[in-house]
């Protein structure tokens, strides 16, 4: 081996370099993502205030949207008022089935749980929202119009098509944080003389809550940004949600709807901008909200 | 520090970018009509299928072009050709129609005439009503099938989402400036005829293409909704299908559009696809839905 080859760096250490380039470069992409979807989503959503003159607190507190009319009005309050509402009423049916349901995958039969009911949660993960739409569409509306009469459409239908589709995201969430229990405390629990029922009430549950918990805001998340889905079975009326009957409509489906038929830069347009600009605040707020669970998991 | 200087040169990077962006948008209307054979098509997707179709044709005669058409709704095609960030600006309405747009800037081409009708659910067993009745139900000022000969029910109204091309002929034809009541919107004429299939009681319009069994088209007084009274303007309801260029364009997209204008293409694909052929119309109208004859 000569003195030049000692001197220059082997390949093996070019390699090295080549690999962390390559790792920075691949996250800086993420991060530049990140940064210009937010300052487009912010520079675009500011304009109803700064440029159309709508002043913030009334676009949060009322609830007329008449952007085109001649005497404009853009309030928010009908839409974000029934995105929360549908939301966390589809948690809250969601939510616990999806837990009982890990619950028997991981605990009362791992087998048919890993090998029947796992792979149904995954299939249904991976059907598109607007099959859910569709099906909603065509078959809950009008069930839903039959029982209880009005035009089927609305808050209700909404809430059931959201709880569908969040209960295989919460579902697989909540196998794993079950799964992530370790073993030597449900043995000391049986040991002790504890009966199923006991071990997974006061073990399992118990050391799994936090995960638990984030695997129902994810769902919630996820369940806040749905936009084709609802958009097809909500009514798409701009109105408070008065009952769960009455048709309305959420930011997304607002979105959803019009979009494509505003013109850049008019205030009917900015509107929805601000509309878009109040769903990533409220993503990154959930997404707050999940990693203060994931941290006090970490302290206990 | 290694780390920050690598967080540093990602955040200069991405600035630079953004400024890129922003400058191509103002030099992009220049360079498109200087130079390639690139035609870029965006807009209204009820005009769309009309396109592509023209689109597929078109590249078969002209092997070097590549005419690129993607939907977006109006709003996006007039704003995005009046940027001049796209070749062609797809359109239900007129540009002076759209606020925001400034129309003197652009140039309409029409290609099209697409007739659209009230449409209901049979069970209402109304077949046909007044102009003034059809403005009334829009209203919210008649609110029951029974106040129309129809069965005891209540009335469903189904709108078009604010700014889409369907509902601005709608309102220019049969509102006339009155406030539509508060009701369901929809963007897709696919949803509006699921709806108004499956819902008893339920009311809106649709382009003549949409037209199936299920639901029913009404007639406004006494006439009938077909393209030979579309032609007349016996039929009022109806509007052109735009395609808005810039002032200077290409030599390809001048052929691209004088192609689909042409008789040929007028007679065969606009109409096999239920459009009406520009050819056919006795009556023109302008962008204030005034109707003159030819």
């Amino acid at each position: 081996m000569n003195l030049v080859e000692l001197k220059s760096p082997s390949k093996e250490i070019r390699q090295d370099h080549w690999g962390k380039i390559l790792c920075y470069a691949a996250t800086g992409v993420l991060l530049l993502l990140l940064l210009t979807m937010m300052y487009f989503v912010f520079s675009k959503g500011i304009r109803t205030f700064t440029v159309d003159g709508v002043k913030v607190w009334k676009f949060l507190t009322t609830s007329q949207w008449e952007p085109t009319s001649t005497t404009p009005k853009v309030g928010a309050l009908a839409l974000i008022s029934t995105s929360f509402l549908t939301t966390i009423l589809a948690a809250v049916i969601a939510a616990p089935i999806a837990i009982i349901i890990a619950i028997y995958v991981v605990v009362i039969d791992t087998k048919i749980g890993t090998k029947l009911i796992q792979p149904i949660v995954e299939l249904l993960l991976g059907i598109p929202s607007v099959v859910y739409g569709f099906v909603g569409l065509t078959m809950l509306v009008p069930l839903i119009r039959r029982s209880f009469g009005g035009t089927g459409f609305g808050i209700l239908a909404g809430m059931l098509i959201l709880a569908l589709m969040i209960l295989p995201t919460i579902t697989s969430l909540a196998i794993e944080s079950l799964r992530g229990v370790d073993r030597s405390y449900w043995n000391f629990a049986y040991t002790l003389g504890g009966t199923t029922w006991q071990v997974i009430t006061h073990v399992i549950l118990k050391i799994a809550a936090p995960n638990l918990i984030i695997a129902v805001i994810y769902g919630i998340a996820r369940a806040f940004g749905e936009a084709l889905a609802v958009q097809m079975v909500i009514g798409n009326t701009i109105q408070m949600p008065i009952n769960l009957l009455t048709p309305t409509a959420t930011l997304t489906s607002k979105l959803t709807t019009d979009i494509g038929n505003t013109v850049a830069g008019t205030l009917a347009n900015d509107a929805l901008w601000s509309l878009a600009l109040i769903l990533l605040l409220m993503s990154l707020a959930f997404n707050l909200i999940a990693k203060r669970f994931a941290k006090r998991r970490v302290k206990s | 520090m290694k780390k920050q200087l690598v967080i540093g040169s990602l955040f200069l990077l991405g600035l630079t970018l953004l400024a890129g962006c922003g400058q191509q948008k103002t030099t992009s209307s220049t360079e498109n009509t200087t130079k390639s054979t690139k035609v870029i098509a965006v807009g209204s997707t009820a005009l769309q299928p009309l396109v592509e179709e023209a689109a597929k044709k078109f590249q078969t005669d002209h092997p070097k072009t590549s005419i690129n058409v993607q939907g977006g709704g109006s709003g996006t095609g007039l704003s995005q050709v009046a940027q001049g960030a796209v070749t062609i600006g797809n359109s239900d309405i007129f540009a002076e129609a759209s606020q925001g747009i400034d129309a003197k800037k652009i140039v309409d081409h029409q290609v099209a005439v697409v007739g659209m009708a009230p449409v209901v659910n049979p069970d209402t067993k109304v077949k046909n009503v007044s102009l003034a009745q059809l403005k009334q139900i829009f209203t919210g000022k008649i609110t029951n099938w029974r106040e129309l000969g129809g069965k005891d029910e209540k009335i469903v109204v189904v709108n078009r989402a604010a700014g889409s091309g369907t509902r601005a002929t709608f309102e220019a034809s049969v509102l006339k400036g009155a406030q539509a009541v508060k009701s369901q919107e929809q963007d897709s004429n696919g949803t509006v005829q699921q709806i108004v299939k499956s819902t008893p009681g339920a009311i809106s319009y649709l382009a003549f293409s949409y037209f199936k069994s299920g639901i029913q088209p009404l007639a406004v007084d006494g006439v009938q909704p077909t393209a030979k009274n579309v032609a007349t303007n016996r039929w009022q309801i109806w509007s052109y299908e735009h395609m808005y260029t810039q002032k200077k364009i290409t030599s390809t997209t001048q052929k691209f559009i004088k192609y689909i204008q042409s008789s040929r293409f007028q007679d065969t694909i606009v109409k096999k696809l239920g459009y009406i052929s520009i050819h056919d119309m006795e009556v023109v109208k302008d962008a204030h839905n005034q109707v003159s004859e030819k």
